[in-house]
């Protein structure tokens, strides 16, 4: 709610001091870090948010929030949040999956609440791992994953979080990674100001299960080359000096250097994170470090009819036509007839 | 083959319009009944529709049916139908056995009885009354001939004078009950009032129906029913799946909390999710959500937000939300759960009635979950029930499941509108002012009941969630004593909730040492033939559980006032297996029927007798 946007809040606002269970080193430990930033960032009272997650390590995280919270059961917590935000729409909802709480029991809730562009902040904490239950393969699995379920390596392709989302008609999307803070909070704040459902997929690490999962990502050295950070109405520019770009080929992109092979800064592609098709934002969520950059970041970010607040509308709508002011009214209005 | 005239005084009587699932049959149904309750009789009806959406026409899966009782004293859409109407020989066919024999009076149009609609009737014999035995009255009406001359003129294709023939019959069933021809012409106007080509063929043709019943009023006997006045007030006709809709908005309005519901269509309860979603004039919001799962889910959002919350189904949807119910029970949030009983196991008799999900909601959950139970009796009794629900769930803070079926949903009466003032305010348990700065989430008051905390409320930011509590904090405890102790916790206040609840009420006639027992859809039958039986020299008594769990506080009282205790329920023996359990000196008797049809009155009796002489 705009009016409660303010800049009075700080991170500790957002905190409730109960130790934090996660491992040491958990990826976690840094997004919940990131959210306290954003959410004290963006304003909205603690007492205005309410944090609902699923089961899992990352479903943790709302008994370490000093907002409302619900820590419900595997995989629902986008249905529960869609029935929490038309109920009080008043409140800023965010909700917390992992890549098994979010996309394996909880897959059919995912995309029905982006389907109904419901306005709620999904964010879904990405380790590739079942955590809690201590290391078998998740959706999000890399075909040939050795888990303890999968002992020889799966021998499924996972699901891409961002196709799934555009799938689902998404309208907005974006991607972070753990360690980079200030990535994290710029989405997160972005996510909140999103009107309808805004998924956020944070690469995760799993420190105890599935350590280093996305170092070939993340690791210092290469994550300039490997990532690229993209934002609305600026150049695709990456790579460690900065002179490397992503140009339009064909049907598809390429990362080209500037410079060389007659590239100029001029071929490089300026992001546009509202423009209603997903064409683009697809390509560009569909990049995974190998031959083209792992795009992070605000990717697509757009305006569409928002469910909760059409509901609202209709309510309001056949309130008024109908003229109803009780229960009463509305059945004396039908067929009725009188016993003396 | 017909009795000469004659007038039959009568209070009751039950009557049957059958015909193909196209023929109109549930229409003509529910005008003959608002015009019966608008003249003061009392009303039951019970809609029988076919299985199948689209069987071939004038096939026996096709037939669809509505029975109505009309009269004093009517608490069931009666046993056997004293009048059949029979739009073709599969009809008749299908509803012969439903036919008072000897004594009623079958009307059938004999222009839907040529050869080819025999072999599709699959009769055998070129004489269907022989062959189906009839013996009762048979008029043979030729009422697509009557139809098609009566609109000769009006300009109608083929097909859509064809449409009519169903309201020839309700004018030949108002000149035979003497049901005023005006009032009936006054729905027909209200539902064609968008066609009037259409309304003006109908007017003529239920004009042509009542006429020719009076033309050949030497063929058959006609009725005159004399019933009680009704209670003043103004009537409106019913069925049970709206009134339980109904009754959650009474709920929400007395509580001050809007109402949400989170559903998933499925057959029988399907009703409810379609009234609610209409009743966004009154500010309801009804979700069809993905699945079932979602359904109980978003009602949980909605709980925890603050808002009376709802979801309904039938026993195949209520399988699925068990997860669900169980967060509700340990985070211990108001939740009203519906379910529109229907024939089981698996998809089993998706449009018939049954009372096989008691033990399901009593019992259908992993861990120590106790939960509310409670069955409304009748179709108006859905709205109090309803009620009832949502007032437990809001004053106890736990999920109530309301036990209804396919039989009451389905079927309806006549119902006085009450005014606001006739149901009592429901008082949320919030947070008192007093303890503001200490609340902690799972505080709670003598009843043990939680404190309600709702979201947007500065202060009040708190953390729920499905893991076991600390007693005094709230905060996450895997503690073995705790545990125990927030097991006990949350079934004591469940049991307290019979402190808050109605006492049973029996009806206790002089010298009855045995009581029949019912519990839902099958009170009308099962009070009804306690009633004939205490009239026929064999004391009956009889008592209706509404409330299941917790049970009222005096219901071990007055079942110990017996000899023996004979529960009725259309299940092998769930109400008998849990009464016995929780009152072992109990004799309990049981009589069961799981053919996804409700009791006859007739063979209730038979059952108590043959107990009787055991
Ligand atoms: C109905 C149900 N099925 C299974 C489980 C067991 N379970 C708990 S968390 C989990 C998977 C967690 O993986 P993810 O969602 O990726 O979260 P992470 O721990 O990796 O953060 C499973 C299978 C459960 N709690 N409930
Ligand atoms: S098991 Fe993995 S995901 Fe879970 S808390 Fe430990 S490091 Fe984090
Ligand atoms: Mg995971």
């Amino acid at each position: 709610m705009e009016e409660n946007i303010t800049t009075q809040y700080t991170p500790a606002d957002f905190k409730n001091g109960s130790p934090v269970r996660w491992c040491p080193g958990c990826g976690d430990h840094a997004i919940l870090n990131s959210l306290h930033k954003a959410m004290a960032a963006v304003g909205v009272a603690p007492h205005n948010t309410a944090v609902i997650s699923g089961i899992g390590c990352s479903s943790r995280l709302p008994y370490y929030m000093g907002t409302y919270g619900f820590h419900t059961i595997h995989g629902r917590s986008a249905a529960i949040a869609t029935g929490f935000k038309l109920a009080n729409p008043e409140m800023t909802v965010w909700q917390v999956s992992g890549d098994g709480d979010g996309l394996a029991i909880g897959g059919n809730h995912f995309i029905h609440a982006v389907r109904r562009n419901v306005d709620i902040n999904m964010l879904l904490l990405n380790n590739k791992i079942y955590g809690l239950t201590k290391g078998q393969y998740s959706p999000t699995s890399d075909r040939g994953f050795v888990s303890k379920t999968s002992p020889y390596g799966t021998t499924e392709d996972p699901f891409i979080p961002a196709e799934l989302a555009f799938g689902a008609r998404g309208t907005f999307f974006a991607r972070a990674i753990d360690v980079e803070l200030q990535v994290s909070q710029e989405v997160l704040a972005a996510a909140a100001r999103h009107k309808g459902a805004s998924v956020v997929e944070i690469l995760q690490n799993c420190m105890i299960y599935n350590n280093g999962i996305h170092n070939f990502i993340t690791d210092r050295e290469t994550r300039p080359d490997r990532t690229i950070h993209l934002v609305h109405g600026e150049k695709m520019i990456f790579g460690k000096d900065k002179n490397r770009g992503i140009v339009q080929d064909g049907f598809g992109l390429k990362a080209v250097t500037i410079g060389v092979d007659g590239w100029t800064i001029d071929d490089v592609l300026v992001h546009d994170a509202h423009t209603p098709s997903n064409f683009l934002h697809q390509q560009l969520a569909m990049m995974d470090g190998h031959e083209l950059p792992l795009a992070i970041g605000v990717i697509r970010d757009v305006e569409a009819p928002v469910y909760n607040e059409d509901v609202d509308r209709q309510v309001e709508e056949v309130k008024a036509a109908h003229g109803f002011d009780s229960l009463r009214s509305m059945i004396l209005a039908g067929e009725t007839w009188e016993v003396k | 083959m017909l009795d000469k005239a004659n007038v039959i005084d009568t209070d009751k009587v039950v009557v049957r319009f059958s015909g193909d699932s196209g023929d109109g049959m549930q229409l003509v149904g529910n005008i003959f009944t608002n015009v019966s309750a608008g003249i003061g009789n009392q009303v039951s009806t019970f809609p029988d529709y076919p299985a199948e959406i689209r069987a071939p026409q004038g096939s026996l899966g096709g037939v669809s049916g509505f029975q109505v009782s009309i009269g004093n004293d009517v608490h069931t859409p009666g046993d056997l139908c004293d009048v059949l109407i029979a739009m073709n020989a599969a009809a008749l066919k299908a509803n012969a056995r439903n036919l008072r024999q000897p004594g009623g009076v079958a009307i059938v149009d004999i222009d839907s009885f040529k050869d080819s609609d025999l072999k599709k009737a699959e009769y055998t014999t070129d004489d269907p009354f022989k062959e189906l035995g009839l013996n009762a009255q048979v008029l043979e009406v030729p009422v697509t001939t009557l139809t098609k001359a009566a609109l000769a003129d009006s300009g109608l294709d083929n097909k859509s004078m064809l449409k009519c023939r169903n309201i020839f019959c309700l004018g030949l069933v108002c000149w035979l009950f003497d049901r005023p021809l005006e009032a009936a012409v006054n729905f027909l106007r209200k539902k064609f009032a968008k066609k009037p080509a259409i309304f003006a063929a109908n007017e003529k043709v239920i004009h042509a129906g009542y006429d020719y019943g009076h033309n050949i009023h030497a063929g058959v006997s006609t009725y005159r029913i004399e019933s009680e006045a009704a209670r003043p007030g103004v009537y409106t006709d019913i069925n049970g799946n709206t009134a339980t809709a109904w009754g959650l908005i009474m709920a929400s309005e007395k509580s001050g909390r809007p109402l949400f519901l989170g559903s998933y269509p499925i057959t029988p309860a399907t009703d409810i999710l379609q009234e609610l979603a209409k009743r966004k004039d009154l500010g309801v919001k009804a979700c069809q959500m993905e699945d079932e799962i979602a359904g109980v889910c978003s009602a949980i959002g909605a709980s925890f937000a603050g808002n009376l919350a709802v979801t309904s189904t039938s026993g195949p949807g209520l399988a699925l939300k068990s997860e669900g119910i169980g967060l509700a029970v340990m985070a211990e949030l108001p939740l009203v759960v519906i379910d529109v009983q229907r024939g089981g196991p698996s998809t089993g008799l998706p449009t018939k009635t049954e009372q096989t999900d008691l033990m399901q909601a009593l019992y259908g959950r992993n861990g120590e979950s106790p939960v509310a139970v409670v069955a409304p009796a009748s179709p108006t009794d859905c709205f109090t029930m309803a009620f009832e629900a949502s007032r437990i769930a809001i004053e106890h803070m736990t999920p109530v499941i309301l036990l209804s079926d396919a039989f009451i949903g389905n079927g309806s009466s006549a119902w006085r509108i009450p005014d606001a003032d006739e149901y009592p305010a429901i008082k949320p348990n919030y947070v008192p002012d007093d303890l503001a700065g200490s609340w902690k989430p799972y505080d709670r008051n003598d009843d043990q009941v939680r404190y309600w905390a709702i979201p947007g409320t500065p202060g009040l930011a708190h953390r729920i969630g499905g893991l076991e509590k600390d007693f005094v904090t709230g905060a996450i405890s895997t503690s073995p004593e705790n545990h125990e102790r927030m097991v006990m916790v949350r079934r004591e206040k469940i049991e307290r909730i019979a402190n808050n609840i109605p006492a049973l009420e029996a009806i206790e006639p002089q010298g009855a040492d045995t009581i029949l027992v019912g519990w839902g859809g099958t009170y009308g039958h099962l009070r009804t033939a306690a009633t004939e039986l205490t009239a026929e020299g064999t004391p009956m008594a009889f008592a209706q559980l509404r409330y299941i769990n917790p049970l009222p506080a005096n219901t071990r009282e007055i079942l110990g006032r017996y000899k023996r205790v004979i529960v009725a329920e259309l299940n092998t023996g769930m109400m008998a297996d849990y009464l016995q359990a929780k009152f072992p000196e109990l004799k309990i008797e049981r009589i069961n029927k799981i053919q996804g049809q409700p009791f006859k009155v007739s063979e209730v009796k038979d059952a108590v007798k043959a107990i009787l002489s055991k």
